[in-house]
């Protein structure tokens, strides 16, 4: 079940990293251009990017905040809440759209009381929507890391959800 | 095809082409914006900024060219030789309706009760191309209004992303309170974090106000406040009005921009029913006692060096902001607004018996910043709070002509006394490098006791970014400098702050500063339209002022003389201190909020 990419914040103290990132910026230093690199590999480190490491970076790269905030809400990619320990991403395209991909996530939301977007509080799960898997064929389908689940039903998600500590 | 940002300076080269079948020559470099101009075509744009960089944000200005398959923004492609442009074609057009019409689709087209009626570029541009229905259905997202800030609301509904708000902040003000933020239909202009302009770095100025084409950014409004006060018997209002109104204010009755109405302003406001109308002009001179006192005994004491003016409420949070290190070197001097304030409730009421509690203290103030400098917690020398309400000229506007009051017909009326006289020194406070040129008149007798001979001083005048003069000044060589427009301040505050750094000292003995390019005239409170070529006519008027009144020194100016004989004893005295003069607070460049020592 180990996944790449896997971030460790929830195993770590968020403070303890800090250093760690002093240590990127400071191959940046003054290089504006660099931004989204760096935010890339502040992401990586905290698995997701609070506020003082987006403050830390505009300092130190020279960049203005409005900017630094701007480039991270334009791109999907980086997110500024917590991300859990573990990511559930259910497919909203066509195909499982049409064979109940909504119910999926509104029961998620309703087990879980979670938003789209948001994560759980003891940061086992975030929840995400995607569009189209290409596991068309098996909609309504849904990602648990980077496992794949076909033909989801509402009935048996608490069962899939359980096997993720 | 030549990139916008790549187009040459000098301009030598000539191309020929043709718009709408009509031969133009022009320099290679220009746009099809501009050539079209040159025959007197008006492409209708809407993004578009005379002062900024064009963006091409919203695709109103398309034209074809023959040969290319798609539309061509006339405001960032460069003409080039041989080009055929139709700028009236079905396609372009329909082109722009179709813009419009998906603007609408996402605006709050709330036009009757917007406070941009009747002056929105996007009304305008509606009316223009003759759009008469509403062909998308209605985005039913409310966004919700920014009302955090003291001085300025931002009404996201209202916002069609042009950007020019952002570039003025950013490029010209170098301030970076507003950004883009999400992609696509979600798109926002917001502040970092989406927390809002009063818990921002913005410093007030107001300059997006300016630049916003339509009602999404506009002052905070006291104009019912004001109203109650005028309408309560129990009352003593009394109202000050800043330099820069006077050359500005005919601009909303439809006057010439430039147009000197000071005398109608006073007798305006005399029928509002104001109980007294005074002027910050007379606090202006005052300014200039108690900071040209001050300059004066630090360049004799070598201690804080450079001086630099604190007129400027937008400069002052700036400086608090981004430059805490220059602290001591600013002025303690108040703001002519918050010279008026204490006096209103102190000189003024003692003088005339009334309770101070009674005393409303209006202003009418050019500017945006001045509504937050207001309500600074500090600002209480009288006891209450010592400015109560601060009007912009766009509200003064409204109120006259809600009044029914058309100022062009009102006859010149003189301010009235004891907070009333001027001088020539004072009224030039509106125009960048007036602070500097008044200081300087005045500085010269203080120090030497004779009076400067020739007081036009021409190198601090005009709408050069950072302006530079030596004065000699009975041998001391006084270097001063002057920089309107927050992005030029910070060029000539890192230069400095670098010789102090290096040297332990500056160059420069005196700094003016201005938030607003062109000064006050330019301020962010000012009549909407406010480009950087009506900046410079409006500030010519307020020099021809200065050249056409009795006295033009605000040392001898003879209320000056006045209050200092009776209340305030002499320029530094301890009255003054305690009235006259405040100190500032260091702020996070995170958020501008105040730091607390530690």
């Amino acid at each position: 079940m180990a996944v790449e990419n896997q971030c460790c914040c929830a195993k770590t103290n968020e403070a303890e990293l800090y250093p760690e990132l002093e240590k990127i910026i400071t191959e940046h230093h003054g290089k504006p251009e660099d931004l989204i690199m760096v935010l890339h590999k502040a992401q990586n480190l905290f698995g997701y990017l609070p506020r003082k490491a987006q403050e830390m970076v505009a300092e130190g790269l020279g960049v203005s905040l409005n900017e630094v905030y701007g480039v991270i809400t334009f791109y999907a990619f980086f997110s500024t809440v917590p991300k859990g320990r573990h990511s559930i991403k259910v497919c909203l395209g066509t195909s499982c759209y049409v064979r109940g991909g909504q119910r999926v996530i509104e029961k998620i939301k309703k087990e879980l009381s979670l938003k789209v977007g948001g994560t759980t509080e003891d940061r086992r799960y975030s929840l995400d929507v995607v569009r189209c898997i290409g596991a068309c064929g098996l909609s309504p389908a849904m990602l648990v890391d980077n496992d794949v689940y076909g033909r989801v039903k509402t009935t048996k998600l608490a069962e899939i959800l359980e096997r993720y500590e | 095809m030549v990139p916008y940002r790549k187009r040459r300076l000098q301009e030598q080269k000539m191309i020929k082409a043709t718009i709408n079948n009509v031969d133009i020559e022009v320099a290679e470099g220009t746009t099809i914006l501009e050539a079209a101009k040159k025959l007197h075509l008006n492409i209708p744009t809407l993004c578009h900024h005379p002062d900024l960089t064009p963006e091409g944000s919203c695709g109103i200005c398309v034209v074809e060219v023959e040969g290319f398959p798609t539309l061509k923004r006339a405001c960032m492609t460069l003409l080039e030789q041989g080009w055929k442009v139709y700028t009236n074609t079905a396609r372009v057009r329909n082109a722009r309706k179709e813009i419009v019409e998906l603007i609408f689709s996402n605006h709050d087209t709330d036009c009757l009760t917007c406070i941009k009626n009747g002056k929105c570029e996007l009304q305008d541009l509606a009316a223009t191309l003759g759009i008469r229905t509403f062909e998308y259905p209605k985005a039913d997202k409310k966004k919700e209004i920014d009302t955090s800030s003291v001085a300025i609301i931002r009404d996201p509904n209202k916002c069609i992303l042009c950007g020019r708000c952002i570039q003025v902040c950013s490029k010209i003000q170098t301030v970076n309170a507003l950004t883009l933020s999400q992609r696509g239909y979600d798109t926002v202009i917001t502040t970092v974090f989406g927390e809002g302009m009063g818990n921002s770095v913005c410093v007030n100025c107001g300059q997006c106000t300016v630049y916003c084409p339509v009602g999404a950014l506009y002052e905070k409004s006291q104009v019912e406040e004001v109203w109650e006060a005028l309408n309560n018997p129990d009352k003593h209002v009394v109202v000050q009005e800043a330099p820069a109104i006077r050359a500005t204010l005919g601009e909303e009755f439809d006057l010439e921009p430039g147009s000197l109405v000071a005398g109608k302003m006073h007798a305006a406001l005399r029928r509002l029913k104001f109980d007294a109308v005074f002027d910050t002009n007379f606090t202006a001179d005052l300014t200039i006692m108690e900071e040209g006192t001050e300059v004066v005994e630090r360049i004799k004491a070598g201690k804080n060096l450079p001086v630099i003016t604190s007129c400027s409420p937008g400069w002052i949070k700036f400086m608090e902001t981004f430059y805490p290190h220059l602290m001591a070197n600013v002025s303690t001097a108040k703001s002519p607004q918050q010279m008026f304030g204490p006096l209103s409730k102190t000189y003024y009421a003692e003088l005339k018996g009334i309770s101070k509690e009674k005393i409303v203290s209006v202003s009418i103030m050019p500017c945006t910043a001045k509504k937050f400098e207001a309500q600074r917690p500090e600002m209480k020398a009288s006891g209450y709070q010592d400015v109560d309400f601060v009007l912009t000229t766009r509200e003064l506007a409204r109120m006259l002509r809600e009044a029914g009051i058309d100022l062009k017909e009102m006859p010149d009326e003189p301010a009235d006394d004891p907070l009333g006289e001027y001088t020539g020194a004072a009224t030039i406070f509106g125009a960048t490098g007036g602070v500097m040129e008044a200081a300087l008149r005045s500085a010269y007798f203080l120090v030497t006791g004779r009076e400067l001979e020739n007081i036009d001083i021409l190198p601090v005048r005009g709408m050069a970014g950072i302006k530079e003069a030596e004065v000699d000044v009975d041998g001391l060589k006084l270097k001063v400098a002057v920089a309107h427009g927050l992005g030029n301040a910070r060029k000539l505050l890192d230069k400095v702050s670098d010789q102090l750094a290096k040297e332990g000292k500056s160059e420069y003995h005196f700094i003016e500063i201005m938030a607003c390019p062109g000064g006050c005239v330019g301020g962010g409170g000012q009549p909407w339209g406010s480009d950087m070529a009506r900046r410079a006519r409006r500030g010519e008027t307020l020099y021809e002022e200065d050249k056409s009144l009795p006295f033009r020194r605000s040392h001898e100016n003879p209320s000056i003389k006045a209050i200092y004989e009776k209340y305030l004893g002499h320029p530094y005295s301890d009255k003054s201190h305690h009235l006259l003069h405040t100190h500032y607070y260091k702020r996070s460049p995170l958020d501008g909020k105040v730091l607390l020592e530690e």
